[in-house]
């Protein structure tokens, strides 16, 4: 049937009648159904959500999503070609429609300079994101800490739907912030909330215009939030507030919150609908606080993040900054193990997912593993219609002994920057498993120093004709022109990650097919792509460095 | 690599051929192996000449010096004689040149080449095979036309052909993208080293001696002369040395006490070789030149030869190197890849053609894309000849000459000055200048050239302290002598097609915004900062500094305090050394103002010609002074209104030079002159005072409609009143007597003075050729070619001479051209003297682009066609009109 989680799809030479032939078998609504018996499919976070999330995707107010896909008209050419599939029909985007399809949500940041000065450990970042779900359930966020020092960003991860990954988005960083936060700014903001007077900013968000907030939530969220704060408060430990530390609490915290909200609804029932589905859907999410010369970086789930070093010869090389939570993490399969009774030994990790449904070992929300099984269905059947005609919510997964399964805890990484750390790219397993992390970092080393570590070719006493000689040059030159043709070093990695032939070099046929893929069939190719690129200022790292020195 | 392809050079047969010079090199030759031999011929103690370089350059030098008679000369080669670029290159000759003076050296070149063989017995690998070269667009066929009549005019054989014929002449050329193209079926190949081996065979016989592997380490000068030089084998005295060291010019140039400034900067330079041809190229196929796809294309024994010159090159030798690296550049097959793409393109048939090599060959390049030559205007003696810009070959003959011409009768037999090294600086020299500037010039070999073209590189050096308060007003700027000056004011909310889009042959798109700056010229008052003029000041304890200048110059100087006198600086055939405007500030000072680019040339020229006497002191004062230009016939109101002194023509007459107040400043120079023939005045401000002046001026004359103005409004201005400039109408080879400048000219001042006998002797036989203003008469300016200037004149039919500017005049709304018209006797083509009723009585064409448009000719200009009556300089203009 339907070849399992590798999810790749040889791209055939001809890509339109390969997926003619398969189109007819998981057309619409019968994804659900062929999932559902197959028990796994190519929604590798999570089987059996298809249904779910279709059936959801269709009131979701998001429709932008899929205006993004400009060649809209192409598509319905492709249908028409998939009628007469004898007749194949050829079509290709044009170099600019591509390049439409990859830069609708780059977005760029730059710190600004005073006096000419950056004095920031940060340069700026690049941000981008590719859907191949429609819509996208990939978010990320970007902010710079106003009441403390440092800048935040993350990339989340949703599965079964985006309700999860966009609620994380909005909120973990204020979790963060206000974890952070010293008693006496504490005290401030909620006595300024008290007495109703104009709140101190704690966060200045750098979005995309396409990344939004709900608004619906917005008082609930606050309140949760300012409930953590209130405790924060009572609970003063004199302490000075450790990074790691304030990262852990945030992250619990926020599940923790996400779990109660859905636990105790909402009289409105657009925003109790909205808490269920957060809940039961789920996230990971892979967070960077950057503060001088002190990186911190977050991570629950299989996202990752890589420092990209510049070696003394000018190569480049990677270093992670984040372990997978995954089956192929030992520690991590070693943790669950360890959390659960020997009896569930081998029923905890089937086919490299968690109870044999779910690829990530830690994530936000998904309650169906970390809820009782009679809290589960009292919510369900208490909750909206739409909720309990849901055949994912109401499946219960197999072997659920000893809940919670799952947890939102992140593994916190702390790294010293040095001058030779020159950028951090955060992104979704969308990235890295098409790439491998040390082409990630030439690529994205190259182009931010404009060097491209090319052989120069010598004919030599070889035999070569002009016509050999042009190909190959022009080729060349194609692998550079491609640096050109992005502002953006996310955007310039999504065009590596889908166009790379088997040479390294972005191909544009593959490009422009991978790219002119029907909505529906995106996801067997390709997953979401989620990248933020973090360029740091190596003068002003070394000049810290000198001084703790 | 590079040692297969010096085997597949043709060897080197000179040796053979000159058994006296084979004596002195035997050990030489010998020496390729072990270095440290001594050679067994010294050095002379003493020579006339020494020349540094063996390449074509230097040799070239060498012939003509031996052939005009000059027999003590040395030749020193600090490797193998023809080694370096000479070597390398591709060994063009084409004659296809832009610039007048380019094209007359590169036909001698072509007509000395051919005969070298003959002469010599060398073989030079001489084919007359023709060159076409290829348009794309018809704007580059326009460019061609341009050529194509120069050409023709000069009697060199040339058509426009169409692609077709193109096709027939060439059997691998794909035509399909052609617009036409122009045929010069004389342009030959030849052997580049052989031909320079002719050269140095041909001088040897001729008592030049040539040392090989001699560097020479610096230049001896004393007192402001060469004295001698010294190399790594002993020194040489001499008394005129010649730099032909080619990319190494500017190091030899720096590498003495005193420094003599070349600014030359190598590029690299690709071409490619390729094995022959299944079918081989006819060794008599013509050269192709494809400027669009920025490359040529040769025939190379069987297979191609081909190179070009990229829109990204790469400069090299930035902070000089060892001349041995030339042989160890790099291929870099990327950097080739655009020019490839366009070889393929044009000849798709090559596809399968196998590679031999690629070239890495080092060209040199100049500010301006012109060569340089000439005496350097710091040491006496000491000659150069570089800077190629990649045409050495085909101007090697001809420049050769020229410098032989000049060192020998003291200037060459043509106007030179386009490539005098006088036209530059040491503002020039900066290694970062010529680096990017290099890299802008490079490029340019292969661009469009129309009129007007700016430098976009090296910029912003020289600026006017008003520079930053014009640019906010919306000034556009073009530079002459490292100089920002204005070319017009873009009004605010109103924009200018982009660089690249504003190239045109047609109507520019600033003709509006030009228009309205002469109307307020002539309606109310402008302002133009001229602060680029050269000013000196020359004054003496004595009577000395009038007593030089009178013999300096062929106007009256001996005038009352605070006139000014616009008189020519003449060499002793009576040509314009310089043209220029001097103030008697008081009994023994003087203020004299020279166009912009004389600020080299003029220096070294009073610097030659004064007495050496410390009673009498020259200062370049340029930079003390801003000089703000009021044209107008409000001009008036806006100075007395600022002075509270009365500057009506009464008490203020045309011609004259006053101190006074401006505003707060005081001892502004005030000059009743406006280079223009409008009324107006100069003011020549101390720089502090600058900004306060121009601020005060443009206050007060807000109330008489002032604003600011530029260079392109000057120029119609002073065309349209038939005003010459030197350095475009102007040069060493006119005389105030074809210009209608007589009226400058006091041969009875009591004083001799320099050309004064040349005058008289034009006075008494008349001259041969006049300075004649055109207006066009069936042009329409909106969709014709504009002129520009270098368009042959015809009178009845017959060339009679060439434009050297032109300008539409807002006032006649008709294209005004100004050129020279000479009488050629129609057998012998012997010039005759040109007499006011040929000039009259002839019908009279200008040839743009090879469209004939019909000129009405005149010798004065119009007066009743400007209303501002003129006070004493307009009696002077109409005292020659009655002439």
């Amino acid at each position: 049937a339907i070849p399992v989680r590798s999810s790749r799809l040889p791209l055939l030479s001809d890509a339109m009648p390969a997926p003619a032939h398969l189109f007819p078998l998981i057309r619409n609504s019968e994804i659900g159904r062929i999932c559902s018996t197959v028990c796994y499919c190519h929604h590798k976070h999570l089987c059996c959500l298809s249904h779910f999330a279709h059936s959801h995707f269709r009131y979701a107010p998001q429709r932008k999503f899929a205006a993004l896909c400009k060649p809209k008209e192409n598509f319905n050419q492709f249908i028409h070609a998939r009628d007469y599939a004898s007749t194949p029909q050829r079509f290709y985007l044009t170099p600019p429609q591509v390049n439409s399809i990859l830069k609708a949500n780059e977005y760029s940041f730059k710190v600004p300079e005073f006096d000419g000065k950056n004095v920031s450990s940060v340069l700026g970042f690049d941000s981008n994101q590719l859907p191949a779900n429609a819509p996208i359930e990939d978010r990320r966020s970007a902010a710079t800490c106003l009441q403390t020092r440092g800048m935040l960003l993350g990339v989340f991860d949703g599965h079964a739907g985006c309700a999860c990954a966009q609620a994380v988005s909005e909120r973990l960083f204020y979790y963060i912030a206000v974890s952070l936060l010293p008693h006496e700014t504490l005290l401030e903001i909620e006595n300024a909330v008290e007495s109703g007077r104009a709140l101190l900013p704690i966060l200045q968000w750098h979005k995309h215009p396409n990344d939004y907030f709900s608004k619906e939530a917005s008082k609930l969220y606050f309140n949760s939030l300012r409930t953590y704060w209130q405790e924060l408060i009572d609970l003063n430990s004199g302490e000075t507030t450790d990074v790691k530390e304030a990262l852990i609490n945030a992250f619990k915290r926020l599940d923790n919150d996400i779990s109660l909200e859905a636990q105790v609804g909402d009289p409105n029932s657009f925003l109790n609908y909205l808490v269920l589905r957060v809940a039961f859907s789920g996230a990971t999410a892979c967070v960077a606080h950057v503060d001088g010369v002190d990186l911190h970086v977050a991570n629950t789930g299989d996202s990752r993040a890589m420092l990209g070093v510049q070696e003394e010869d000018g190569s480049w090389s990677a270093v992670n900054l984040s372990y997978d939570h995954n089956a192929q993490n030992e520690h991590e399969v070693e943790r669950v193990k360890m959390e659960h009774p020997k009896s569930e030994e081998k029923s905890l990790v089937k086919q490299d997912r968690l109870l044999g449904l779910l690829m990530p070992f830690r994530a936000f929300g998904d309650v169906k593993f970390k809820w009782s099984i009679e809290l589960q269905k009292r919510v369900v059947e208490s909750g909206p219609d739409q909720l309990n005609d849901n055949e994912y919510t109401k499946f219960i997964p197999p072997n659920y002994h000893t809940p919670p399964y799952l947890t939102a805890e992140p593994e916190v990484i702390h790294h010293k920057l040095r001058p030779q750390d020159k950028f951090l790219v955060l992104a979704t397993d969308g990235l890295w498993e098409t790439m491998h992390r040390q082409d990630v970092a030439r690529i994205v080393g190259e182009y931010l120093t404009g060097v491209h570590h090319q052989q120069p070719i010598a004919v030599g006493g070889y035999k070569v004709t002009l016509g050999q000689m042009h190909g190959l040059l022009t080729e060349r030159r194609a692998r550079i022109s491609s640096v050109f043709e992005d502002q953006n070093a996310a955007t310039h990695l999504i065009r590596h990650a889908v166009g790379n032939n088997e040479f390294g070099t972005v191909d544009h046929e593959r490009l422009s097919k991978m790219l002119s893929l029907p909505e529906e069939l995106a996801r067997m190719y390709r997953d979401d792509i989620t990248i933020i690129v973090v360029q740091f200022n190596s003068h002003v790292v070394g000049a810290c460095q000198n001084e703790e020195l | 690599a590079a040692r297969m392809f010096l085997r597949l050079l043709s060897d080197v047969r000179w040796r053979a051929a000159n058994p006296r010079w084979r004596r002195m090199t035997t050990c030489s030759r010998r020496s390729t192996s072990s270095t440290a031999e001594p050679h067994p011929l010294s050095l002379p103690a003493q020579a006339q000449v020494v020349i540094c370089g063996g390449g074509i350059m230097g040799t070239s030098v060498a012939y003509h010096l031996s052939k005009l008679g000059w027999k003590d000369i040395v030749l020193l080669e600090q490797g193998r004689l023809a080694a370096g670029t000479t070597r390398f290159c591709a060994g063009i000759v084409s004659t296809a040149r832009p610039v007048s003076i380019e094209l007359k050296m590169a036909d001698y070149s072509n007509k000395l080449y051919q005969q070298l063989e003959q002469e010599t017995g060398i073989k030079t690998g001489y084919m007359k095979t023709g060159s076409i070269s290829l348009a794309q667009t018809q704007d580059r066929l326009i460019s061609l036309k341009r050529i194509a009549s120069s050409l023709n005019v000069m009697g060199i054989p040339c058509e426009i052909i169409t692609p077709k014929q193109v096709a027939q002449l060439h059997p691998l050329i794909n035509i399909h993208d052609l617009v036409g193209a122009m045929y010069v079926p004389e342009d030959a190949l030849v052997s580049s080293a052989d031909v320079s081996l002719a050269l140095a065979t041909a001088a040897s016989r001729n008592g030049v001696q040539i040392h090989e592997r001699t560097s020479v380490s610096h230049v001896l000068v004393q007192k402001g002369r060469v004295t001698g030089v010294e190399t790594d084998r002993g020194q040489i005295s001499c008394q005129y040395f010649v730099n032909c060291a080619g990319q190494w010019a500017y190091e030899l140039g720096h590498s003495g006490e005193e420094q003599v400034s070349i600014p030359v900067h190598a590029c690299e330079h690709f071409y490619l070789l390729t094995y022959p041809l299944k079918e081989p190229l006819a060794s008599s196929v013509p050269t192709i030149v494809d400027p669009d796809g920025r490359i040529y294309i040769r025939n190379w024994q069987g297979g191609i030869l081909s190179g070009g010159f990229e829109k990204n090159p790469k400069p090299l030798f930035t902070e000089g190197r060892n001349q041995l690296e030339i042989q160890h550049l790099q291929e870099d097959w990327d950097h080739f890849e655009p020019l490839l793409s366009a070889l393929l393109r044009r000849m798709p048939g090559l596809e399968a053609l196998q590679i031999m090599q690629l070239v890495n060959c080092p060209e040199t390049f100049t500010p301006d894309m012109r060569c340089i030559m000439g005496e350097s205007p710091t040491v006496r003696g000491y000659f150069v000849l570089a800077g190629m810009n990649s045409a050495g070959i085909s101007y090697g003959g001809g420049a050769g000459k020229y410098l032989a011409e000049w060192m020998v009768n003291g200037y060459p037999s043509e106007n030179v000055w386009p490539l005098d090294l006088k036209r530059f600086g040491t503002l020039q020299s900066s290694r970062t200048f010529l680096r990017h500037r290099v890299m802008e010039v490079m490029p340019l070999i292969c661009d469009l050239k129309v009129p007007r073209w700016d430098f976009q590189t090296g910029r912003q050096l020289r600026t006017s302290p008003l520079y930053d308060r014009l640019d906010a007003q919306g000034a556009r700027w073009m530079e002459k002598h490292g100089f920002e000056r204005v070319k017009y004011f873009v009004p605010p909310g109103k924009d200018l097609l982009d660089l690249d889009q504003s190239k045109t042959f047609y109507k520019p798109d600033w003709f509006d915004i030009v228009g309205s700056e002469v109307k307020c010229c002539k309606e109310a008052v402008c302002v133009i900062d001229m602060s680029s003029f050269t000013k000196f000041e020359i004054s003496s304890t004595g009577d000395q500094a009038l007593e030089s200048l009178q013999y300096l110059f062929s106007n009256d100087l001996d005038v009352p305090v605070g006139h000014v006198v616009h008189t020519g600086m003449l060499n002793e055939q009576g040509g314009y050394e310089n043209d220029c405007s001097i103030a008697r500030l008081n009994k023994r000072s003087f203020f004299m103002i020279s166009p912009t680019d004389q600020q080299v040339h003029c220096w070294a020229w009073l610097k030659n010609h004064l007495p050496s006497d410390s009673n009498l002191t020259v200062e370049d004062v340029t930079w003390k002074y801003t000089a703000l230009n009021l044209i107008g016939p409000r001009a008036v109101d806006v100075l007395s209104e600022l002075s509270y002194a009365p500057v009506t023509p009464e008490h203020f007459p045309s011609l004259f030079c006053k101190e006074m107040s401006v505003g707060y400043a005081n001892g502004i120079r005030v000059m009743s002159i406006t280079h223009t023939g409008e009324p107006g005045f100069v003011l020549y401000i101390p720089i502090e005072y600058a900004l306060h002046v121009y601020n005060e001026v443009m206050n007060m004359g807000q109330k008489y409609g002032i604003r600011n103005a530029g260079y392109y409004a000057l120029r119609s201005l002073r065309i349209e009143k038939f005003f010459a400039f030197w350095g475009q109408d102007l040069d060493a080879f006119t005389t105030p007597m074809e210009c209608g400048r007589e009226f400058q000219v006091k041969l009875e001042k009591g004083m001799e003075f320099i050309g004064q006998e040349a005058l008289l002797e034009q006075k008494q036989n008349g001259v041969y050729k006049r300075f004649t203003m055109f207006i066009l008469e069936d042009h329409d300016t909106d969709m014709d070619l504009w002129p520009w200037w270098g368009e042959p004149i015809f009178r009845n039919g017959r060339y009679v001479g060439k434009t050297t500017s032109s300008a539409y005049s807002y006032t006649l709304e008709r294209h005004v051209c100004l050129g020279f018209v000479h009488h050629f006797d129609e057998k012998t083509g012997e010039e005759l003297v040109v007499t006011t009723d040929f000039i009259n009585q002839g019908d009279y064409e200008i040839n743009i682009a090879g469209q004939r448009f019909q000129a009405k000719a005149k010798l004065y200009p119009f007066s009743s066609l400007f209303t501002h009556r003129r006070r004493k300089d307009e009696m002077e203009l109409s005292g020659y009109q009655r002439e």
